[in-house]
């Protein structure tokens, strides 16, 4: 287990201090989706530009006249933040080289949550990576549309109660599997894919500032706790967030041109998916036989992973 | 002046595009738009001019890449048509609302279903609403003024506002005509490189397009709708300056015999070359009758329209769109509700024709003037369908 120990004695050194996502924005109690921001931001620094799909993150932290965006920022819909990343990332590339904006790399940056990245801004951020745009998106994944009230999405994970996938008499929850859109990145031939937990914050910046480093697109899907979606204690949080990798339900890794590797390591015998499952109120219509079946598909998904993990070779 | 040089005006359209030496454009393909996407990518690729040119996997991502590059203050351009500026729909009221200046060609056709690929005005139409200044051109030299005029207009700090130019498909589109083209120094004079009022750049972080709260929306959407009226004093200031520069005036509405015919005929686009030809005919046969075109659509020209409709007792608007279920064609019912309050108005007659590349020549103006003359009721009608 990779826990660090006395982490507030190395956090000063290790984390940026300046805040580029202020305070004062209006995220639910315990949103790991706006901490998974927050580090993100300080990873990233500065130099970059940021379009935002539309969702939380974005109706957090900016209501007019408001913002708590201390970078540029530039939000248009929901389904398009990899387009308009795409004519951001044009648009600097040819000013700078025309010398009409200052002769400096400026990173531009997507951020959307889970709806704007696997289901309605599939197709965008399929053709921004195909295109080679340079680019980090970020997937900031909630599992659902939490946004507009908890509705289910591509990313709702088996058997989760969602406002869409109402655990039911007839039919218990979200009846597919979580769209594994890291591995539609990869799939792209994209030089850096990663998924990232704010519950693991120098694994995930690091990961950030490799992307950062890329010059072309790279892929961060960071599994975001949402308390009030996941109908879980607002102070689990980050708590979640390490069971979820715990158990292997979302293992941490990064794909470096075809290369897998987890960055933090599991034991052979992992927690099992109750003890992630029991935290949440969307999965208590579950008996012991469905905690099965949901063990049965996480070792399935993470056997895949490890699979390539072991025999994944670096493209070039 | 230049030397006349025949070629397709689509194709002339990139060219236009290519002498306001955009840094980016971002364009999907759709016939009958496809010659300008194609011209424009070889001029690109060539390296005749430094540009970015994305080659997007949807019309919804084109207008959207054309958003983000607009905020960080390159000049930009995408075209498209039809199904394309459907797919676009969502996104054209936001750029227009975050006065981001973007210049889009429409090569108009008809809107599915059933798919036609011909030209009518069903594709625009829809996107009236929208925030965008809306022009019309008749032939192939006013696209090529106008796609340069467009840039000007667009980026203008007393406008900053999107401007799509509609190039009726095929009937314009792909038209060889003989062109003249404006210097690339004449050009670069008219048009000097675009000089944004807010960027998005690290050395001064904004936010753009922050969503507003019931408090403050209806004062976003006045303040757009005061901007796209002001903007025509600008449009047409810019376009004096031109007439002044290359010799062709352009106005809001232009006229052709239209001083004291009784009779004036109102045309959108090309159709206006078929129905001048038309005028022609009739007034040889002692007919007093007229012609109206509209080159801008939004924002609304309605003094000059009337006083280019001073003293006419009827006037028939062509319609190449249809508002199903409504009281006509979509210029039809505005121009009788703009005229609803004058006094003396004249006798307004609608007719619904040309739609999806339906053939309208110079006896079809001539018997819809008949028909005009003896209809009796005042609703809209549908020319030349079978019955």
């Amino acid at each position: 287990m990779n826990t660090i120990t006395n982490f507030e004695i190395y956090a000063p050194k290790l984390v940026e201090k300046r805040e580029f996502f202020s305070a004062g924005h209006r995220a639910c109690q315990g949103c790991a989706e706006a901490l998974a921001l927050r580090l993100i931001l300080k990873a990233l620094g500065e130099d970059i530009i940021v379009a935002n799909a539309t969702g939380c993150m974005e109706i957090i932290s900016s209501a007019y006249p408001h913002t708590a965006w201390e970078v540029p920022y530039i939000h248009v819909a929901f389904e398009n933040a990899a387009a308009v990343a795409s004519g951001v990332e044009a648009g600097l590339k040819a000013l700078r080289r025309k010398g009409r904006i200052p002769d400096r790399y400026v990173k531009v940056v997507a951020v959307a949550g889970d709806g704007g990245t696997a289901d309605i801004g599939l197709q965008a951020l399929s053709g921004a990576m195909e295109r080679g745009h340079d680019m980090i998106f970020f997937c900031l994944d909630n599992e659902a549309y939490m946004n507009t009230g908890i509705q289910r999405s591509s990313a709702t994970p088996f058997m989760a109660a969602t406002t869409t996938s109402p655990a039911g008499k007839a039919i218990k929850g979200q009846r597919t599997g979580k769209k594994n859109v890291a591995e539609i990145m990869v799939a792209h031939g994209i030089p850096y894919v990663a998924t990232a937990s704010p519950s693991y914050p120098l694994d995930l910046m690091q990961k950030v500032k490799k992307a950062r480093a890329i010059q072309g697109p790279s892929y961060i899907h960071v599994l975001s706790v949402c308390p009030t979606g996941w109908r879980a204690a607002s102070h689990e949080a980050v708590k979640l967030g390490r069971l979820a990798v715990e158990t292997g339900f979302f293992p941490l890794y990064e794909v470096e041109n075809g290369k897998y590797r987890l960055t933090v390591e599991l034991p052979a015998k992992r927690r099992p998916i109750g003890d992630y499952l029991k935290l949440q109120g969307r999965f208590r219509h579950l008996d012991p036989a469905d905690v099965e079946k949901v063990q049965a598909l996480v070792d399935k998904e993470f056997r895949k992973l490890m699979h390539k993990v072991e025999t994944s070779v670096p493209w070039s | 002046m230049g030397k006349r040089t025949g070629m397709e005006v689509a194709i002339a359209a990139a060219e236009a595009v290519a002498l306001c030496r955009i840094d980016v454009a971002a364009v999907y393909p759709i016939t009958p738009q496809s010659h300008m996407a194609e011209h424009l990518a070889d001029i690109i690729h060539d390296g005749r001019i430094d540009a970015e040119f994305i080659t997007v996997e949807s019309e919804h991502s084109s207008i959207s890449a054309c958003a983000g590059a607009s905020a960080t203050g390159a000049r930009v351009y995408t075209a498209t048509s039809s199904q394309g500026l459907m797919l676009m729909h969502e996104i054209l009221p936001i750029v227009s609302a975050m006065r981001l200046p973007v210049v889009m060609g429409n090569a108009n056709r008809a809107v599915s279903g059933p798919l036609n690929i011909w030209n009518d005005h069903t594709d625009i139409m829809p996107q009236r609403d929208n925030g965008w200044i809306v022009m019309h051109a008749e032939n192939g030299q006013e696209v090529i003024d106008m796609t340069i005029q467009s840039f000007k207009i667009a980026e203008h700090p007393d406008v900053m506002l999107p401007v799509v130019l509609n190039i009726d498909g095929f009937q314009l589109t792909h038209m060889i005509e003989p062109l003249e083209f404006p210097t690339q120094e004449e050009v670069d004079r008219f048009l000097p490189p675009r000089v944004p009022f807010a960027t998005l750049h690290p050395d001064r972080p904004i936010s753009m397009g922050c969503f507003n709260m019931p408090d403050i929306f209806m004062e976003t959407m006045k303040a757009k709708d005061q901007a796209l009226i002001n903007s025509k004093k600008t449009i047409v200031k810019i376009w004096n300056e031109w007439g002044k520069m290359f010799g062709r005036s352009y106005k809001p509405i232009e006229t052709y015999k239209a001083r004291g015919a009784e009779t004036l005929i109102l045309t959108m686009g090309s159709m206006g070359e078929t129905a001048s030809v038309a005028v022609d005919e009739m007034k040889a046969k002692g007919r007093s009758v007229g012609l109206v075109k509209m080159r801008l659509w939004r924002p609304f020209p309605l003094d000059e329209l009337r006083a280019a409709i001073k003293g006419c007792k009827t006037l028939i608007v062509m319609d190449r769109a249809v508002s199903f279920g409504g009281a006509g064609g979509p210029l039809g019912t505005e121009i009788k509700s703009l005229l609803y309050h004058d006094d003396p108005r004249p006798r307004i007659v609608n007719m619904i024709m040309g739609l999806g590349g339906r053939d309208v020549q110079v006896e079809d103006f001539i018997a819809m003037v008949d028909r005009a003359e003896r209809k009796e009721d005042d609703g809209y009608e549908y020319y030349g369908v079978r019955e």
